[in-house]
């Protein structure tokens, strides 16, 4: 066998494991073995692809291998669970930077017309990936303010940086030779990235972070055409695939179309104010402790704030303290909590939380009437009564976690300040509602100490 | 077929695979699912080897070498990160 068919068998063969391992990640039982075959599938692709009869120096390549592999390891041992959505966001945005480097190192004098599309492709998808998540990592990482950037002229600055990144490729398809036209699309295809994240709020991250993913797969998948890889094709298409049921998923949990998060905030949808009726009644955590040990049936519904607070841990610590208290306690987790898909299960599953005590809006909602408490820690919009119940609410319409339907709904709070998406929470003022202010874990802390007593 | 129609022929099977793939994974899996497609993604990596591998430092050669290692740490920090996380999930005993 000549080495070009051991290498086009090594890649059949990684492409075999990639598909494998994803369907091994469908269930949790499965999901690390999955993970594990993926990452063989990947070893063997890169080990055959060094066979490769054009490498006639493999000195930068090892370069590169080491220096990525070393920063890859260390970051991904060091980050913490509750910084999890802005490290995917950062190694996304290597994937499509990376990929933007090879569509334009493929290009050759000789390139066809095809070729010099794909490399376009390669180019603008890597590019709109590299600097979008990097400004979705500054939002998550609070490092840029997170809320969303809107200035007048926006829509007509972003048309004209549109019509520039067409022209642009269209020149340079037309003259290959001239690098000029293609110094334009890449500085043009960075800029739209910039522009296209920029305006999009922290609490539509979840939404941000799958397109973006999707489009790494999809910059990975261009790139295989410009260099003529079959292996980058199909495992590009799959993250392509995956990102985008994602995106629908998490647009589908907002009940908002993906053109309104991308080109909307919430800003601009509401500026009405709703009268609510009722009023505030706040009680002390020493309170808070004879309701929940008189309670026989618990949901946790956890949001953001939680993984502010960092209170996973006590959270899970008080849920013990309450099942060795005869308490049924599950947790309620909603599609969008947190700032990316799943992102309360990896917390929770970090403070040793069995996957099967969360469960989704769907499962929890019909069982919420049976509940006697239900604690919300750090989650507002989620759990927003007004989406069912206010129909000039910019949320309204939008499938929420209906807490008020247990006897009693406690809500840890730092203050009465509204949610990311700046929309007044009637839940608050709701007869059976209880807040619970001050800083969640420390809160969690008190009541496992009067449990402890 | 020539290379062109082979390609696109094979973009159109896997685009529909991984629908089918992924549609059905739990939403506790949503996370490390991303993570680990994301890995994946660094399969640009297969590319970049073959041009950073060329004989002169070209432009070509140095692009090549710079997204072996932007690839690379998409590939092992991802690979690591979803291993980690998925280390976390454990069922209830009993």
């Amino acid at each position: 066998m000549d080495t070009a068919s051991i290498i086009a068998f090594g890649y059949v063969i990684a492409s075999g494991l990639f598909i494998f391992g994803l369907k091994l990640l469908g269930s949790p039982a499965t999901a690390r073995k999955g993970n594990m075959i993926s990452a063989v599938g990947m070893l063997i692709a890169v080990c055959v692809a060094l066979l490769d009869q054009g490498i006639v120096d493999y000195t930068w390549i090892a370069g590169g291998m080491i220096a990525g592999g070393l920063i890859g390891a260390i970051a991904a041992r060091v980050v913490a669970m509750t910084s999890m959505p802005e490290m995917v966001a950062l190694f996304n945005g290597f994937g499509g930077a990376a990929s933007l480097l090879v569509g334009w190192a493929a290009l050759t004098p000789d390139s066809s017309t095809f070729t010099l599309i794909t490399i376009v492709l390669s180019i603008l998808i890597g590019g709109v990936t590299l600097t979008g998540s990097l400004v979705a990592y500054g939002k998550l990482s609070e490092v840029l303010g997170s809320g969303a950037v809107n200035f007048s002229g926006q829509q007509i600055v972003n048309s004209l940086v549109i019509l520039g990144v067409v022209a642009g490729a269209v020149l340079f398809c037309m003259n290959p030779a001239d690098p000029t036209f293609l110094y334009v699309v890449i500085g043009l295809a960075l800029l739209f990235g910039v522009m296209a994240v920029i305006p999009i709020g922290g609490a539509d991250m979840p939404v941000v972070i799958s397109l973006l993913n999707s489009y790494s797969g999809l910059a990975a998948c261009a790139a295989g055409f410009a260099i003529n890889n079959n292996v980058l094709i199909v495992a590009g298409s799959l993250v392509g695939a995956s990102g985008i049921i994602l995106t629908q998923i998490m647009c589908k949990a907002m009940n908002r179309s993906l053109s309104n998060v991308l080109f909307s905030g919430f800003a601009s949808v509401s500026n009405e104010v709703t009268e609510i009726d009722g009023e505030v009644k706040p009680i002390s955590a020493d309170d808070a402790y004879y309701i929940l040990e008189a309670a026989t049936n618990v949901a946790i519904v956890p949001g953001y704030g939680m993984a502010v607070a960092q209170a996973q841990h006590v959270v899970k610590e008080l849920t013990e303290l309450m099942e060795a208290n005869g308490a049924e306690v599950n947790f309620g987790i909603h599609p969008v909590a947190g700032r990316m898909p799943g992102h309360m299960n990896v917390l929770l599953a970090e403070a040793d939380v069995p996957y099967d005590q969360l469960l989704e809006m769907d499962e929890i909602n019909p069982r919420m009437a049976n509940v006697d408490v239900a604690i919300i820690i750090g989650a507002n919009d989620v759990v927003n009564p007004a989406a069912r119940e206010v129909e000039s609410s910019p949320i309204y319409g939008m499938p929420v976690i209906n807490v008020s339907d247990a006897r009693t709904v406690l809500v840890l709070k730092r203050s009465m300040a509204s949610g990311f998406a700046g929309i007044e929470n009637p839940l608050f003022y709701k007869e059976n509602t209880r807040m619970i202010f001050g800083d969640a874990k420390e809160t969690l802390g008190h009541l496992v100490r009067e449990f402890g007593d | 077929m020539n290379g062109a129609e082979f390609l696109l022929f094979i973009l159109m099977l896997s685009v529909f695979l991984g629908f089918e793939l992924i549609n059905k994974v739990p939403a506790t899996l949503h996370t490390p699912l991303m993570s680990g497609a994301n890995a994946i993604s660094g399969i640009t990596v297969v590319g970049a080897v073959a041009l950073a591998g060329a004989g002169d430092p070209t432009t070509s050669k140095i692009l090549g070498a710079a997204a072996v290692g932007l690839a690379m740490i998409n590939v092992v920090g991802g690979y690591m990160v979803t291993d980690r996380m998925l280390g976390f999930f454990k069922k209830k005993e009993g």
